[in-house]
């Protein structure tokens, strides 16, 4: 599974990390999370120096018969005093700051102008865009945009089992469960291409789950949604006489009579940088591989091995190149 | 006896009983474990039952007000057999074997009879195990109940046959110590259950 | 000499006897000792023998369990490996998880505590010998019938946790979660007897003056282990039983059409997080009772560690739902059980403090045992710090569900459980043979256990941090986790071989360790008192007691009276024990033990019977199974009838 190829040249040394994150859902999270952590590497080094150097400087030689035992030094109920008053300080204080970082996280500082619908399937992500304008409504898959500066509200929940949505850059997890809808949000501030990842056990590709999150200035993301609500050109390809009638049972290209919801949905196929939920570059020899037999990339996916002939499998390939 | 250098001193205390009985045995806090942690059982199957409750909602019961007109009346007679059996151990701790066997006797005939009577009060019922979430906590829940009851009868069947045998004594009874708190266990059960299934409903209006 | 005087009925005045040469004689040992040959060995009630099966049987799963993780780690020792498909890959981590966490880490202490509990309470055996036996057979039972499918490939592949809707039939048809969900309910039963039975015996058989504040650690940490268990168990024996009722009869408890997903999860949890703390109390009661002998002083802050014991456990019951945060629950309840998740910290550290001030106001003697039981505090100490960092819930939005979580448990079972065991089995491996583990091997296997654990899992704390998820079979290069999951899986071969060179230590010094004698270690407590093995009688004489540390009064000067093993009540009419009152410890009564009966394993066969029928959809052998199991209660519990022999009165039950 290589990283995508249309991908900045100097991505992130971490793509999935999040001790630094790009938007005020994850930013406090991220200073609590350090705080934490510096709190714990302290207590970890006091207490190994303590246990290290009462045990070399209070030791007796092993060899011959054991010591005789004694009611020991005087003292050792402080030890438990203080620590436990120093534990108590150490916890108070990180239950309050936890507190106010939840308070500060729990929606945003002003309402979202975009919702996007969020449901997981076996092993892919499906994205329903609902902007507050009617009849602005569309489905994608695997790859989200979302404009900078500006939160976006997110309606998670799955079409089978649970699985989690997180993109640890902008937000923390929300477990998508089915029958029942989780509410969440996040917000970019800084363009780029972020990573997200399943993050609940949910079968066979469970490891093989991924998605991308294109944050970009806002007259950029308008642009994207234009592209994306046009339903795709017809073409006179015979490629696309075969999708319509190989594949439409299972995806979606608004505009041909392909319109199956099983599968995600690829009315603009060519604009996503990745393919099958964000583990292959989007490029013919990928494209062609997969369509060719995912059952060898993605053992247990849903989609089955075509069965298309080499020319069937060129034309094919062609006409998916023309869904922009 | 034994190649012992004996010391003559007797305890200072009184002598020791010698094996256990009534409250003094391990058996009787053996059985209370078990209450507790098949109390706990219960506990959970009706934390199941106010859970699914609580997400679905009024629309979820299929009868706003559950008929008591079965199971109100076997609520008593499990009572009464609760009773039954409480005589029945009054009267080995006395030594009055009539009482002692009629009491057994009589708890094991109720209990039968509560179990007919909700065999009965399913059949009922006009939802089913698999209907909905509704019908298969009820199912499983009063199910789970009546397993118990019918555990608790085979336990106080066995202790009436070793009554009626012969091996117990004023002194000695700790089984039917036990087979009794198990069965007052199972009441006390039911209780909860006849609570939260058939009284719930009538006080969310 | 005088027969023992008795009342006609059922009253004694049993006498109180010295000791000596000629004393005991073969009598107690004709009473008490097992018959050998095969019919012996599956009728034993012996609470040592059953503890020492335990223990090799536990120790058998945690290599198993071992091997399945080795097996994942070479898969991930580099992105996109080929070793494993994914359905392989998921029945490995399931039945890794099962294994160390079901079956090795509750009963390696069930084992353990078994073994020592009379020993350390001056009894001669537990309160329900058969029960005893019964609950190791079923415990047999259901590792097997676990592991019989994973044999076949049709074992537990959703995660020791088995989520619903993937544990649901629609995904997941075959019988793999049926043997999941029936293998754990007939754990279960394991479970909630054992518990049953150590919580009857700490009430009722301690040896008289054993007040209960002069109880060694590990009893109350098997004690609230076992009170816990009690309580607990219920509800994943419940879950598990409702979820094969959904996938056998089409229920709805689970479903997301009419039934509650999140409902498993909140079953599973509210048994799953006080039972974590339940594989974690007795083996730091371990430490608590190892780590002062090898400081020679006595523990500091008895009454303190004692209470933080039964508070953690306590507190336990109340932060389920930290494995939940990320489901979707309202603020409320997140901010109540992230300040329970927090504040549990509390309780559980004060053990930290107790064992640093005792090593800084003691003497300690570096012995193999000791280099375990003070590592553990620094292992003890960083998985509670992971803990504590995923108890805030923002943070734990980030954290959960990756590698850092992986560091955590392993930090805190390995750390608090694993470390522990191999302490203890230093420890009292010469008691439980009367040979001595090789010191120099000990410190070799030490330190490749160590080093080896850290370098094993302390990367994963990155690699959760650089956000790679929980339970994936293959993953991406170029996301920064290559090198940490190599360094990950070099690190895990040398703790196995650390694991490896305890088995050789513990196989070439039981035939050729030094001989120990009844106290190689000069330590306080009373099963140091009695030979080494001990004989099955345990005390010739009931012991009186009269502090915490019996053997340490001389140097102590704990109480103005010394307690007296050499010389004590004689019991010698059958088996026999002194029952005594909850809290005080004054002798009540004379206890009447079972004798070796072949009922246990017979009522377990019923059983198992049972459930392969339930499994299988073979309803003749679910009835064939419920007869046996009739029979075998009856011949268990049926009564005895009272006769007086000159010898005294014969054993009977009521």
């Amino acid at each position: 599974m290589a990283a995508p190829a249309s991908l900045p040249a100097s991505g992130p040394a971490w793509p999935m990390g999040y001790l630094a994150t790009f938007g005020p859902r994850a930013d406090p999270a991220t200073a609590l999370t350090w705080g934490l952590m510096d709190i714990s590497i302290a207590v970890v080094v006091i207490v190994t120096v303590l246990v290290v150097a009462g045990a070399l400087l209070r030791r007796v030689s092993a060899r011959g018969p054991m010591p005789a035992a004694s009611p020991g030094g005087k003292g050792g109920l402080a030890w438990i005093a203080i620590g436990c008053a120093l534990t108590t300080a150490t916890l108070l204080i990180s239950l309050v700051w936890t507190v106010q970082v939840l308070a500060r996280i729990d929606s945003p500082a002003t309402k979202p102008g975009l919702t996007i619908e969020i449901t997981g399937h076996q092993w892919w992500w499906e994205a329903r865009y609902q902007p507050d304008q009617p009849g602005g409504a569309f489905t994608t898959a695997n790859e989200l945009h979302i404009p900078t500066g500006q939160p976006v509200r997110l309606k998670v929940t799955s079409a089978d089992v649970i699985h989690s949505f997180w993109v640890p850059a902008l937000t923390g997890k929300t477990d998508t469960i089915p029958g029942r809808v989780n509410l969440g949000w996040m917000q970019a501030d800084r363009a780029g291409v972020y990573r997200g990842q399943c993050t609940e056990y949910c079968g066979e590709e469970h490891a093989k789950m991924a998605l991308y999150v294109v944050a970009e200035p806002p007259a950029r993301f308008d642009a994207w949604r234009q592209a994306e609500l046009a339903p795709a050109a017809a073409t006179a390809l015979p490629g696309q006489t075969i999708f319509e009638a190989r594949c439409g049972a299972c995806h979606s290209v608004r505009g041909t009579s392909a319109g199956g919801v099983v599968g995600p949905d690829l009315t603009h196929l060519m604009s996503r940088r990745t393919i099958a939920s964000g583990i292959l570059p989007n490029d013919v020899a990928s494209l062609s591989g997969w369509i060719a037999n995912p059952q060898a990339l993605k053992p247990g996916a849903a989609m089955p091995a075509t069965n298309l002939n080499g020319a069937e499998l060129t034309q094919v390939v062609a006409y998916l190149e023309t869904l922009k | 006896m034994s190649d012992a250098a004996l010391s003559q001193a007797p305890l200072p205390d009184d002598a020791l009983p010698l094996g256990a009985c009534g409250k003094n045995s391990v058996g009787w806090w053996g059985v209370l474990c078990l209450i507790a942690t098949e109390g706990s059982l219960f506990a959970y199957l009706l934390f199941s039952y106010a859970y699914m409750a609580v997400q679905r909602g009024q629309a979820w019961l299929p009868e706003p007000h559950p008929s008591l007109s079965l199971a109100g009346p076997n609520t008593l007679i499990l009572l009464a057999s609760s009773v039954a059996v409480w005589w029945g151990e009054e009267g080995v701790k006395r030594q009055r074997r009539g009482q002692h066997i009629a009491g057994l006797g009589i708890g094991i005939g109720l209990g039968l009879i509560f179990l007919v009577v909700q065999a009965f009060e399913w059949k009922t019922k006009t939802f089913g195990l698999t209907s909905g979430s509704y019908g298969s906590l009820f199912f499983t829940i009063t199910g789970f109940h009546m397993a118990h009851v019918v555990v608790g009868v085979c336990m106080l069947t066995a202790v009436l046959a070793w009554s009626l045998m012969g091996y117990f004594s004023p002194r000695h009874h700790a089984r039917v110590t036990v087979a009794a708190i198990y069965w007052h266990f199972v009441d006390v059960v039911w209780l909860c259950v006849f609570s939260a299934f058939y009284l719930s409903p009538y006080l969310m209006g | 000499m005088t027969a023992p005087s008795t009342s006609p009925d059922d009253f004694r005045h049993p006498t109180t006897v010295r000791v000596t040469a000629r004393f005991p004689g073969p009598r107690l040992l004709r009473i008490w000792e097992t018959e050998p040959g095969l019919k012996g060995w599956f009728s034993s009630v012996d609470h040592k023998e059953i503890g020492l099966r335990y223990i090799v049987t536990a120790f058998a799963f945690l290599l198993l369990g071992g091997v399945e993780a080795l097996v994942m780690r070479l898969q991930l020792t580099r992105p996109g490996e080929h070793l494993l498909t994914p359905e392989q890959y998921d029945q490995l981590f399931t039945m890794h998880g099962v294994s160390m966490i079901f079956l090795y880490a509750s009963p390696i202490l069930s084992g353990f505590s078994n073994y020592l509990w009379p020993l350390l309470l001056g009894a001669r055996d537990m309160a329900f010998p058969r029960l005893n036996a019964f609950s190791y057979w079923v415990y047999v039972a259901a590792g097997l019938f676990m592991y019989a499918g994973f044999v076949v490939g049709q074992g537990p592949n959703a995660g020791w946790f088995n989520y619903v809707p993937y544990a649901a039939k629609p995904f997941n048809p075959g019988v793999n979660i049926d043997v999941f969900a029936l293998g754990l309910i007939l754990l279960g039963i394991s479970t909630t007897v054992g518990a049953a039975n150590f919580v009857v015996t700490f009430l009722r058989l301690r040896a008289p003056g054993m007040s209960i504040n002069r109880v060694p650690i590990l009893i109350w940490g098997t004690l609230t282990a076992s009170v816990a268990n009690l309580l607990a168990v219920p509800a994943v024996s419940l879950a598990c039983f409702l979820l094969w009722m959904d996938r056998q009869w089409g229920t709805h408890f689970f479903d997301a059409g009419q039934g509650q997903p999140l409902l498993w999860q909140h079953l599973f949890w509210m048994f799953g997080h006080p039972w974590v703390y339940a594989i974690v109390l007795p083996a730091m009661g371990m430490v608590s009772d190892g780590l002062p002998t090898f400081c020679r002083r006595p523990l500091v802050g008895y009454t303190p560690v004692a209470l933080a014991t039964v508070g953690t456990m306590a507190l336990g019951f109340g932060v389920w739902v930290h494995h939940m945060f990320a489901t979707g629950l309202p603020s409320l309840a997140l901010g109540f059980f992230s300040g329970a998740s927090i504040i549990i910290t509390l309780p559980s550290a004060v053990a930290v403090f107790a064992w640093t001030a005792t090593i800084w106001t003691g003497r300690p003697v570096f012995t193999t045992a000791f280099l375990f039981f003070a590592s553990m505090i620094v292992l003890f100490v960083i998985g509670g710090v992971s803990g504590f960092m995923t108890g805030s819930v923002p943070v734990d939005w980030q954290l959960t569900d990756t590698y850092f979580v992986v560091a955590h448990l392993h930090y805190v079972l390995i750390g608090i459980n694993v470390f522990p065991i191999a302490g203890a089995i230093y420890y009292w491996f010469p008691k439980f043979t009367g040979r001595r583990l090789s010191e120099r091997l000990g410190v070799w296997n030490f330190w490749t256990m160590f080093v080896g654990f850290n370098l094993g899992f302390f990367p994963m704390h990155l690699l959760g941090l650089m956000g790679m998820p929980r339970r994936i079979y293959t993953y991406a290069p170029d996301m920064g986790w290559d090198l940490p999951n190599l360094i990950v899986s070099i690190g895990s071969f040398l703790f196995a071989l650390g694991i490896l060179l305890l088995l050789i230590n513990v196989v070439v010094s039981l035939k050729r360790g030094r001989p120990a004698g009844p106290n190689p270690w000069g330590a306080p407590t009373l099963e140091w008192a009695v030979p080494s093995p001990p004989p099955p009688y345990n005390f010739a004489v009931i012991p009186q007691i009269e502090s915490r540390h019996p053997l340490w009064e001389a140097e102590l000067g704990e109480s103005p009276r010394r307690s007296s093993i050499e010389e004590g009540l004689l019991l010698d009419v059958g088996r026999e024990t002194i029952g005594t009152s909850p809290l005080d410890g004054r002798p009540t009564l004379i206890l009447q033990m079972p004798e070796d009966t072949l009922a246990p394993f017979v009522l377990t066969l019923g059983i198992a019977a049972v459930f392969v029928g339930l499994l299988l959809h073979v309803w003749w052998l679910v009835g064939a199974g419920v007869a046996v199991i009739a029979a075998a209660l009856m011949a268990w519990f049926w009564p005895r009838r009272r006769q007086i022999t000159p010898e005294g009165v014969e054993p009977a039950d009521e």
